[in-house]
């Protein structure tokens, strides 16, 4: 059978794949630009053709604890939101990452601070990868530049979430979301049955049977020394994933004298700087990071002896940079460009920055 | 004459703990009303042969450790999101009876959106409400149902209108609202109230499982600690004063 390509926008992408993955629930509440998501969910309506629940919550608050419910029963649930949403959810993602729930969170980003703009942004990074919610917790976080990637990543969130019992977020922004690109969507998968779930969660809230005790989902723990020894073994998990799970693509990283380092939409305006750069006789590469947390140090510190400096190219004030420092211990040039509250740069301007930060 | 020893044979006996009660020795308070509570909800669920397909949703505050007590399957939820978590539990497993325990801060403050909404969606679950009008797991502070001119940490010289409002007759508001079907105000201080509140658990559960929406069963409660009682004043002071702002009987039954 031919592959089936459609046309469509990232927000519909998620939609689509996400009823296609099999997804139990989606819980969320409006807030540009991410609202197709929702909105797509209920045209398709897909509690008539795959039992999947969508429902429209009375907040950001309600719908990740309606996700922390769902996940409790060992469900594939999701919710969507943009930034000022998603700063609301991260009591929850906090709550599922202390009672290791898995879940998928889409974060399509807009600028801030406040109510900010509605136009994208990326300075939802450092939350999303250093915290957001309360404790030492970390939120596998994928960072798709394209459509397809939207698609694709449903599957891949909700599977690595799953995996290691722990929240996963895609972050994106409205420029992945709102654009519309060539998709081709996975085959439909089958919902889990209780029995199967049962089976794979055996943690699972959903009745307790005389053979078994009480299943008990919760993040409290009084007694301190129980306590450290839960988050010992988180930090055990989250140093698992760091060794596991790492993605990343790099884009004309051979023989080369300056690397850009981007992810998201920034990456898909840097490819095409670095074609400019070429079309100059500049020599550069750039390395895309598919997962944010866990981060590609290992490998972005082998460029440290490779290249004389690394621009970062981030739409916000330069987070993501201090990442890129690390990685490559300052053991070589690291720059910033960015532009700030939902202003996209062009390829120009990534490349101006380049000649200018790193070349001079 | 008989011994005491010849009298314990199981013809004899007329109270047991429930099956669904384990042994965990409680951190309740002595007077405190979450015990009979949960007592009764533990009857109620193996009376109607649900145990195995039974979903409590615990809260934050002093019944936050419900799940050490019954031996069912417990979510915890954050402090007030008790009704969203029972909302997804119950839509994604429709067959499943699905009940939040929650106290008056819980319910009436931080959570009175969850609240609300879960009930004009007519979520088919059951919410057990305790209302003792204090804080009792931080330490006895101002609850959104506590008396004017009653005082608490919070509000040392009595709850003032002029700073603190009035009292949340919730239970009253939740039942303007159409998705709710039943809504009842018990007790549990004497053995004829704690039997009628037991029969009113039973229909709201049978309710939820039947579909016709949310049924909330508000129990006005004794906190001897927070109120700096004994049991027996309690008791008294609940009567005499508790239930003149929150009238004990059916609110709604549809």
């Amino acid at each position: 059978m031919a592959e089936e390509i459609k046309l469509m926008k990232g927000n519909e992408a998620i939609a689509h794949a996400a009823i296609r993955y099999g997804a139990d629930g989606y819980f969320g509440y409006p807030i540009t630009p991410q609202s197709e998501i929702m909105e797509t969910l209920m045209d398709e309506k897909p509690w008539e053709t795959t039992g999947m629940i969508v429902l429209q919550a009375e907040s950001e608050v309600a719908a990740i604890n309606m996700v922390y419910g769902g996940a409790a029963c060992g469900k594939r649930v999701m919710t969507s939101s943009s930034s000022p949403g998603i700063s609301l959810k991260q009591e929850g993602i906090s709550y599922m990452a202390g009672a290791e729930l898995p879940g998928l969170i889409v974060n399509i980003m807009r600028g801030g601070p406040g109510l900010g703009t509605i136009q994208p942004s990326q300075a939802d990074y450092f939350q999303t990868v250093k915290g957001g919610g309360h404790g030492d917790y970390r939120l596998i976080t994928l960072a798709p530049a394209s459509v397809q990637e939207m698609a694709d990543h449903v599957a891949l969130g909700f599977d690595l979430s799953f995996k290691y019992n722990n929240p996963a977020m895609i972050l994106a922004d409205g420029v992945i979301g709102q654009m519309m690109e060539k998709v081709v969507l996975p085959e439909q998968r089958p919902r889990k049955t209780e029995e199967e779930i049962r089976r794979e969660q055996p943690w699972a809230t959903l009745g307790r049977p005389e053979s078994r005790g009480r299943n008990v989902i919760t993040s409290l723990e009084l007694d301190s020394s129980i306590m450290e020894h839960n988050n010992i073994r988180f930090q055990e998990k989250y140093k698992k994933i760091e060794e596991n799970e790492v993605l990343y693509e790099e884009i004309e990283c051979d023989d080369i004298d300056y690397l850009i380092v981007a992810f998201g939409s920034a990456a898909r305006i840097s490819q095409k700087a670095i074609q400019l750069a070429k079309e100059e006789g500049i020599k550069v590469g750039l390395f895309r990071p598919i997962t944010l947390w866990p981060y590609p140090s290992k490998i972005l510190n082998t460029y440290k002896d490779k290249v004389k400096g690394i621009l970062s190219v981030e739409l916000n004030a330069g987070q993501m940079v201090e990442d890129v420092k690390l990685a490559v211990e300052c053991k070589v040039l690291v720059e910033h460009f960015g532009r700030l509250g939902g202003i996209v740069p062009t390829p120009q301007e990534v490349l101006n920055a380049l000649k200018e930060k790193l070349i001079r | 004459m008989m011994d005491t020893i010849d009298i314990i044979k199981p013809e004899n006996k007329v109270y047991g703990k429930p099956r669904l009660m384990n042994d965990n020795a409680m951190h309740y308070c002595p007077g405190c009303s979450h015990g009979v509570v949960h007592k009764l909800i533990a009857e109620v669920i193996d009376e109607m042969g649900m145990a195995e397909q039974t979903i409590g949703i615990a809260p934050v505050g002093c019944a936050v450790f419900a799940y050490n007590y019954l031996d069912i399957d417990w979510i915890e939820a954050a402090h007030g999101r008790a009704p969203a978590v029972a909302t997804a539990a119950k839509r994604l497993n429709p067959g499943k009876m699905v009940f939040s325990y929650q106290g008056d801060g819980d319910l009436a403050a931080i959570g009175t959106a969850e609240t609300i909404h879960a009930c004009n969606r007519g979520e088919n679950i059951v919410i057990v409400f305790i209302n003792n009008a204090i804080y009792g797991m931080t330490g006895g502070q101002m609850a959104p149902t506590t008396l004017i001119d009653m005082k608490t940490s919070t509000c040392p010289y009595g709850r003032n209108v002029a700073l603190n409002g009035y009292p949340l007759k919730i239970s009253d508001l939740l039942a303007q609202l159409e998705g709710t079907y039943l809504v009842t105000r018990e007790t549990v201080h004497t053995a004829p109230a704690t039997k009628k509140a037991k029969k009113m658990l039973r229909k709201a559960f049978e309710n939820s499982m039947a579909g016709k929406g949310t049924s909330i069963v508000e129990f006005v409660s004794t906190c001897a600690s927070g109120w700096k009682m004994t049991p027996d004043q309690a008791n008294k002071w609940m009567m005499e004063n508790m239930v003149p702002m929150y009238p004990l009987g059916i609110i709604k039954d549809k």
